[in-house]
């Protein structure tokens, strides 16, 4: 009698081996080889022609890519800081109080994620240039205001409905033993909500970083001749000639997202998984 | 209990939720040092009375008083009584340690005082040498003691338990009810515990008091409750009971008869009832508190000394028998149609193989045994 195959067995049967193979072909192949590029002697993006560490070098000593950096590190360190201020009050708002229209609010909530980013892209554009003209002329970083803001008006849904579901798993019988040990609500607020929606917190404001550093439509839109983002310079380069320069840009940013991607599923999941074993980070 | 204090005195105390009668015109006094158990069914309102005392609720009519101190508005916070939740609510991110001392922290007291007063609570909880520990690194048993240290460190007035055993494994909960008892008489503070366990409430508390759909039934030991039921719900919740509905036939001040339909000889009670003749009762008769004897050709009945003869002596038949280890309890179809539930200790090793299924014996009880209900 032959054993029935466990689940691991299928992976020797080769249907199930091509479709893997498909799946890391089109998935990663295309990434792997950019990054590879990077490294490469030749200026085409064609033929291996050796090692070469210059194009990190010509990224780093070109002047626009590292000032669009700059900016795109100093809106996302922005947005984050605010969105995950909204967002936590807003998930705490919608977690704590009963008040009319509460299933709008939270539905309208959810909108800056299931809108088209080009629309809220359009929006945007439409919005500062005829409602809130904003300075171009300012000095920086307050020329990048106008991409803040749109940044934070997508972001901090995000980060509010992140710091909902955690909130789920609140107690509220800590919220009434620190009551009854005689602490007042401020004095619970910081010493028994604030550390159990830690790990949301730091999820929220990870996923918000990220969403900004690498947002692209909406920034487009948003941004001037002075405000370049990383994202927008890269396209701007691309445009004139996709030089191995442009993949070792790439190549970091795609490094620093998967780094603080990793980060926050680490949080987001280490908070599941500390809600089960009481213990709540 | 001579010259005992009230220390909590509820005061026609009604809360409702909308059109929901959750505690229904409440009046209760409680003594200092009292271990005293609300006791219930689920949604009865006893944990809605302990927590009209806590604070967390606020009585829609009536008075709460601690000490003579009205606090029926006070916040949770300025109340003398610190409160061991069902969940314990142990607060997961701070060491033991940390959570002892929360309420003295909260209160301002110095760092020097508060270190010695969490190491006195954790050594009364025997806890001692766990104040680095995370709440994540206990049992369930030892988180309940990091709250009973957490909630007594603050030297209140009235401890406040809710189903404080619930959470734990059998074994664990019959150890705990002497350990409660024994850390209240330490302490000597009043307990005062919720719990729908009536085991655990004869168990612990010192007093009861029964409540049934928000409505006070009966205030009274232990052993007055079990003995001297003041209601069918009463009886039928605290232990097992058979309750029987009978007509008052005699009522003297030292003896009244009782006709039951279904049992074919008539109750006779060693004490007078005060109710009004020919009227409805009921009584409550437990199962152990009724003798089995064999009957059968040959076998006289046997003999009652504190009832007259024809009385309290009805004949039946096993019907059932479910052996529990330390007793058996027998099924015993009555001619007349009732069904009466007898159990009989099990004194020596062989003592369930006395009375087999479908044999025929005689009930008996003492005119002591069974109490009469109006209600």
């Amino acid at each position: 009698m032959t054993e029935p195959p466990g689940p691991l067995d299928y992976l020797h049967r080769w249907p199930i081996r091509a479709w893997l193979l498909a799946v890391v072909v089109f998935l990663y192949a295309p990434l792997i080889t950019l990054m590879a590029f990077s490294f490469n002697v030749s200026k085409r993006n064609i033929v291996w022609r050796g090692f070469t560490l210059d194009w990190y070098r010509a990224a780093f000593q070109d002047s626009d890519l590292i000032a669009a950096f700059g900016n795109s590190l100093t809106i996302a360190a922005v947005s984050t800081l605010v969105s995950v201020a909204l967002g936590a009050l807003t998930a705490l708002l919608l977690w704590r109080f009963r008040f009319p229209f509460k299933a709008a609010l939270e539905g309208a909530l959810g909108l800056p994620i299931v809108v088209p980013e080009i629309c809220m892209g359009v929006a945007m554009l439409v919005f500062f240039t005829q409602i809130l003209p904003w300075p171009t002329t300012l000095a920086w970083p307050l020329n990048l205001g106008a991409i803040i803001i749109s940044h934070i008006s997508f972001s901090f849904s995000f980060v509010a409905i992140v710091i909902r579901g955690r909130l789920a798993s609140f107690n509220r019988e800590l919220e009434e033993a620190a009551k009854d040990l005689g602490a007042g609500e401020w004095r619970i607020f910081w010493d028994v909500l604030v550390p159990h929606m830690r790990p949301g917190l730091l999820a929220g404001a990870l996923l918000a970083f990220t969403l900004s550093l690498d947002d692209f439509v909406i920034t487009f839109f948003t941004s001037g001749p002075d405000t370049t983002t990383f994202p927008i310079k890269v396209y701007s380069m691309v445009r004139f000639s996709v030089t191995p320069e442009v993949n070792a840009a790439s190549t970091l940013l795609i490094v620093l997202t998967v780094a603080l991607t990793a980060v926050a599923l680490r949080f987001s999941g280490g908070a599941a998984a500390a809600i089960e074993a009481g213990e709540g980070l | 209990m001579s010259a005992a204090k009230t220390i909590i005195r509820f005061e026609n105390v009604t809360k409702r939720y909308g059109k929901v009668l959750a505690v229904d015109n409440v009046s209760l006094a409680i003594e200092e040092g009292e271990f005293f158990a609300l006791l219930g069914p689920s949604g009865c309102g006893k944990t809605t009375l302990l927590r009209m005392l806590a604070g967390f609720e606020t009585p829609s009519e009536g008075r709460i008083l601690i000490d003579g101190q009205d606090i029926s508005r006070t916040p949770p916070n300025r109340r003398p009584v610190n409160m061991v939740f069902q969940s314990y609510a142990v607060f997961p991110h701070m060491s033991v340690a940390d959570n002892v001392a929360y309420g003295l922290m909260v209160d301002g007291v110095g760092p020097a005082e508060r270190a010695r007063r969490v190491e006195e609570a954790l050594e009364l909880v025997k806890l001692e040498g766990y104040g680095a520990r995370r709440p994540d690194q206990l049992s369930g048993g030892q988180r309940q003691r990091v709250a009973l240290a957490r909630a007594l460190i603050k030297r209140p007035r009235v401890l406040l338990l809710d189903e404080p055993l619930s959470a734990l494994d059998a074994k664990l909960r019959e150890a705990m009810r002497s350990e409660l008892t024994q850390l209240q008489e330490t302490v000597g503070v009043t307990f005062l515990f919720v719990t729908h366990d009536q085991d655990e409430a004869l168990a612990m508390a010192s007093r009861c008091a029964v409540m049934n759909r928000g409505l006070l039934q009966q205030v009274a030991t232990p052993s007055d409750l079990y003995e001297f039921p003041n209601s069918r719900f009463v009886a039928d919740f605290i232990g097992s009971v058979n309750l029987v509905e009978g007509r008052l036939a005699v009522d003297e001040a030292d003896h009244a008869v009782v006709e039951v339909a279904g049992l074919p000889s008539p109750i006779y009670l060693d004490h007078g009832v005060s109710g009004a003749h020919e009227s409805t009762v009921w009584v409550a008769l437990r199962p152990e508190k009724i003798e089995l004897h064999k009957r059968g050709e040959g076998r006289a009945a046997p003999l009652l000394d504190d009832a007259p003869a024809g009385h309290n002596l009805v004949p039946g038949v096993i019907r059932r028998i479910a052996y529990l280890g330390s007793e058996s309890v027998y099924d015993v179809a009555v001619e007349g149609g009732s069904s009466v539930k007898v159990s009989r200790s099990n004194l020596t090793r062989r003592d369930q193989e006395d009375f087999a299924a479908e044999e025929p014996v005689w009930l008996a009880w003492r005119a002591s045994a069974c109490s009469v209900l109006l209600s």
